[in-house]
């Protein structure tokens, strides 16, 4: 392949990097002009869009192939797939952020270039089949997420949520990369497909299934704390919390995406040979994810705090259709899908939530009484995204969610699907309590909640998606159906 | 394909909707009478839908097949047959009452209100008509939201409890039967309902898979069991019907628990015929319960509007005793009569009990709104005071205890015929129900609130008779109870047709 043509496939990963330093270069010559720093969140918006003009562009080329680079990227559907994700997560991170981060850091110019390379790790851990890749392109994501966490360097609960969040993320990369060593003492090989012609060996299988299994363990280790699953889970409710909301929202999204598309790559392409093995792990720690995450939610007052638990418990429903990946690709497709009207669900609930706070000062549940007769729109936006995260139609989450059981009906595991039916039932109750606190109480102040242009913006475009693709799935069907097809097995 | 028939009716209430959305919320009066208006369009198609369907045709006509979701194969399939076309009627008759009477007693946030309502309306609208697994499924479940919020934020003393306890059980039951549609579909190959009838039981004999079959079978009939309501489901119903405002009670009891009923005869019956037929019993039993339960419950309460709320949970125990009494007779040879008369009677109930306790919900809103009390020791000797009220309430209060010459006592009567023929011992415990029914409603009603002495020191000058918008309100339910009472046949036989090909095909 030629460097042009390899340069060419890398294309969106190389306008997010030079994005990035773009803006870091522009923050410094503008070091002393804060109105022109204005522009700077404009400005990623631009590079974003010429990222997302790339992916475009590469994914038609790719005309459904894979293009394999140097045993160390696959630029597949599946890496554009994420990439898009990534691209249209930062976009909306960006579009939260102008006002939320206007006045509380001087430091505004990095935080946008921060979040262009924390997209960067999302594309690059998505297209990664190398062990060595995965572990670098995780950093990097985890890197850049720490510091965005941790951006408001004068108050304490983002400090506190930034240490937490780092002091766990290091001890698990640790294991992860232990996991990843035994892979490479047993195989001799970071490569995945290495990996999996060297245990298409039946002999080879047998003996070293233990350790096997053990690595597969470590690795998830790493992946689960990204995806923020049980017992993994511990940073997210503090790291939520603290965080400024729109990084909180990011990591909400971001993280989460990535997290699963290296788990696919590596289960499947790595090790479909131990299916068996890695469908009983996923399965267990679906339903405790799941369950966990839906139970405690329920006992939570602050906002963010519950979106935290809400999001471990989507991790867990999501985990259903890895778990049950069988005959005609239902998981994966319900893997992808789900994944992608939960980025419109979730950021969409995020820009009401940035939107009350930067409005009140407050996340607190009880101060969303009477939401609905201080800003409408808000409120029914709430009750949209909501509806999508419990999966009731007419929204796209119960699209999601049918592909999702639809993979453990089809696997015949019942009980898998009756666990996560029975959480979804759960998981009303907790986000209605906000919806009856904003609809049935009285307000506690008559004051309406202004929105600013950018987050109204955002509001519409994630409630036209989120009830978009609830009523005409067929496209983003077709889409999922498509890049499950290439990564079956 | 001619005019969509159908999607008109069913898309009007959105249209609707959406024309509410956009009208400014000061505009209150204009919100209301657009309401009105728009809904005696569908009202107008109804009647029409039920002249024009044709009987000596019979099975599903109007259809209307449009891919929709190709992929999964989901399609928008729509279609009425004789027991659709009546509930059909019944929610568009129901609505336009509720528009009129919320008209005048509705007072804050009337846009939110009337925007709810309409949506609600399409959700019934889509229930009845789908013949779609998934697009079943889609309109079952956009008629909660509306609902949820209807109580939530119309209804009295403990709406918020009442509101989300709703929500949750109807969701259990919902999304128990998602799964089982699942399972349907990958053995079907397709979300259709009809085809789902012919092949499931070819392509999945219930002796040869008896553990994931019952999974299904009883994931549906939870399903429907939790929305008709029945014992031991029934709980969010006391609650939900109690709190709801008057229009959404009338909804709640007239046609929301048919969509449980509607669902065991459409797809629970005949999709599951062995399984139902196994599992007579269970639902035989359950009914029984109900029916008996349910009455002497309402012989304790003391709130007029609970009362009525159990009561329905005894009557539509005479839907499921119905029901049943059919299923049993699938592997009686020779009962097919009976079982034609018995299923006849549950869907003649099912319309029945619409319109019998939808007017009773709209006469306790009617009192209420006066005296703001519920109490039913609070009144007495309303008969002299308010004899207009007295008579209306009497007639339906008959009618809902099966008095001959009124509508309830048709659906009883064929609903006993069959069952006494099939499952004697269960017709003859169930049969204790109607005894208890004219205890509540004669002693605990008519007694108490409508005999003895007047309270002239409490109520004296503060209660008025019904005001015009009542009774106009009122009228085209009693002449229904009248009309079914005197001359059943003109929708018996309708649904007679429509329940004998059912039967004739399992």
């Amino acid at each position: 392949m030629t460097l042009a043509k390899t340069l060419a496939l890398l294309s969106p990963e190389l306008v997010l990097l030079a994005g990035g330093l773009g803006i870091l270069l522009l923050d410094m010559i503008w070091k002393d002009d804060e109105g022109k720093k204005d522009w700077l969140p404009y400005l990623t918006l631009v590079g974003l869009g010429g990222a997302l003009a790339a992916v475009i562009v590469v994914w038609r080329g790719l005309g459904g192939g894979v293009s394999a680079l140097a045993t160390m990227l696959d630029v597949d559907a599946l890496a554009m797939f994420i990439c898009l994700m990534a691209v249209l997560v930062a976009a909306l991170v960006v579009v939260f952020s102008v006002e939320f981060v206007r006045g509380k850091t001087p430091y505004r110019g990095e935080f946008y270039a921060f979040l262009l390379f924390a997209a960067l790790g999302i594309a690059l851990m998505a297209a990664a089949t190398n062990l060595v890749l995965i572990y670098i392109s995780v950093e990097l994501l985890s890197v850049t997420s720490y510091v965005l966490t941790g951006y408001l360097r004068g108050d304490a609960k983002s400090n506190e949520a930034a240490i937490k969040y780092f002091l766990y993320g290091a001890i698990v990369s640790a294991a992860m990369l232990y996991g990843m060593s035994l892979f490479y003492g047993i195989t001799g090989t970071t490569d995945l497909r290495g990996i999996a012609e060297f245990f298409s060996d039946p002999a080879s299988m047998s003996e070293l299934h233990w350790v096997v299994f053990a690595a597969m363990v470590l690795l998830f280790a790493g992946l689960g704390f990204k995806i923020a699953a049980v017992p993994f889970h511990q940073w997210a409710p503090d790291a939520y919390e603290g965080a400024p909301t729109p990084v909180t929202a990011f990591l909400s999204v971001g993280p989460k995406a990535a997290g699963f598309a290296v788990l696919l790559r590596v289960l499947i392409i790595g090790l479909p040979q131990f299916e068996a093995d890695w469908t009983a792990l996923l399965a267990a720690i679906s339903i405790v994810t799941m369950t966990l995450g839906n139970v405690v939610a329920i006992v939570q007052k602050n906002i963010k705090r519950m979106i935290a638990y809400s999001s471990i418990a989507q991790a867990g429903y999501i985990l259903i259709g890895l778990a049950c990946l069988g005959a005609d690709n239902y998981g994966l497709q319900g893997v992808l899908l789900y994944l992608l009207v939960y980025l419109f669900a979730n950021l969409g609930l995020f820009a009401v939530v940035i939107a009350f706070s930067n409005a009140t000062g407050s996340d607190e549940i009880e101060d969303y009484a009477g939401l609905m007769r201080r800003s409408p729109w808000l409120a029914a936006g709430m009750v949209v995204f909501f509806l999508s995260l419990v999966g009731i139609p007419p929204t796209a989450g119960f699209f999601g969610k049918v592909l999702i059981f639809a993979s453990a009906i089809r696997t015949q595991s019942y009980l898998l699907a009756a666990i996560g039916v029975l959480n979804g039932v759960i998981s009303l109750y907790y986000y209605f309590n906000v919806v009856r606190q904003g609809f049935f109480l009285p307000p506690k102040e008559a004051a309406p909640i202004p929105a600013a242009p950018e987050l109204r913006v955002a509001l519409l475009v994630c409630m036209a998606v989120v009830l978009g693709i609830g009523v005409f799935p067929q496209p983003f069907i077709q889409l999922a159906q498509g890049v499950a097809r290439l990564l079956a097995i | 394909m001619g005019f969509p028939l159908l999607t008109v009716i069913l898309f009007f209430p959105l249209l609707g909707a959406i024309v509410v959305w956009l009208i400014p919320k000061e505009k209150e009066q204009l919100i209301r009478w657009f309401s009105i208006v728009l809904s005696f369009i569908p009202l107008a198609l109804s009647i029409y839908l039920w002249i024009a369907y044709t009987r000596s045709a019979g099975g599903m006509q109007f259809e209307e097949i449009y891919n929709w979701i190709p992929v999964l194969k989901i399609r928008y399939h729509v279609g009425v047959d004789g027991i659709s076309v009546p509930l059909v009627f019944l929610t568009s008759l129901l609505s336009t009452l509720s528009h009129f009477y919320s008209a005048y007693t509705i007072k804050k946030q009337v846009k939110e209100y009337y925007l709810f309502f309409l949506l609600l309306q399409m959700g019934m609208y889509g229930v009845f008509m789908s013949l779609d697994f998934v697009l079943f499924y889609v309109f079952w479940e956009i008629g909660l939201v509306p609902m949820y919020f209807l109580i939530g934020i119309w209804g009295g003393a403990r709406r918020e409890y009442a509101a989300i306890k709703f929500f949750l059980y109807t969701l259990i039951g919902s999304v128990a039967m998602l799964l089982a549609i699942l399972y349907v579909y990958f053995n079907v190959g397709s979300f259709d309902i009809l085809e789902a009838t012919e092949k499931f039981h070819l392509i999945r004999p219930f002796a040869a898979n008896i553990v994931p079959v019952s999974l299904a079978f009883w994931a549906f009939f939870v399903g429907f069991a939790i929305k008709v309501p029945s014992f031991p489901f029934h709980t969010w119903l006391p609650d939900a019907h109690t709190e709801a405002p008057t229009a959404g009670s009338v909804i709640l009891a007239g046609i929301l628990l048919k969509l449980g009923a509607y669902g065991m005869v459409r797809i629970a019956l005949p999709i599951f015929s062995e399984a139902f037929s196994y599992y007579a019993w269970v639902v035989g039993i359950l009914a029984v319960i109900s029916i008996v339960y349910g009455a002497f419950v309402c012989m304790a309460q003391w709130d007029l509007k609970r009362l009525i709320a159990y009561s329905s949970v005894s009557h539509m125990g005479y839907v499921m005793l119905g029901i049943a009494a059919a299923a049993f007779a699938l592997r009686m040879p020779g009962k097919e009569t009976s079982a034609a008369i018995a299923l006849n009677g549950a869907v003649l109930q099912m319309f029945n009990h619409g319109i019998i306790t939808g007017g009773l919900f709209f006469l306790v809103g009617i009192i209420y709104e006066q005296a703001h009390t519920r109490e039913l020791k609070a009144f007495g000797g309303l008969a002299s005071k308010l004899p207009t009220y007295y008579g209306i309430f009497a007639v339906t209060g008959f009618a809902s205890l099966g008095l001959p010459g009124l509508a309830g006592f048709w659906a009883e009567f064929m609903v006993f015929r069959g069952a006494f023929d099939i499952i004697p011992i269960y017709a003859v415990i169930g049969a204790v129900g109607i005894v208890v029914t004219a205890g509540y409603i004669l002693w605990k009603i008519i007694q108490y609130m409508f005999l003895g002495t007047f309270n002239e020191e409490r109520w004296g000058g503060k209660l008025v008779d019904m005001a015009t918008f009542e009774k106009v309100t009122m009228w085209p339910l009693v002449l229904f109870m009248f009309a079914i009472g005197v001359y059943p046949a003109f929708i018996v036989n309708l649904l007679n047709d429509a329940t004998t090909a059912l039967l004739a095909k399992l």
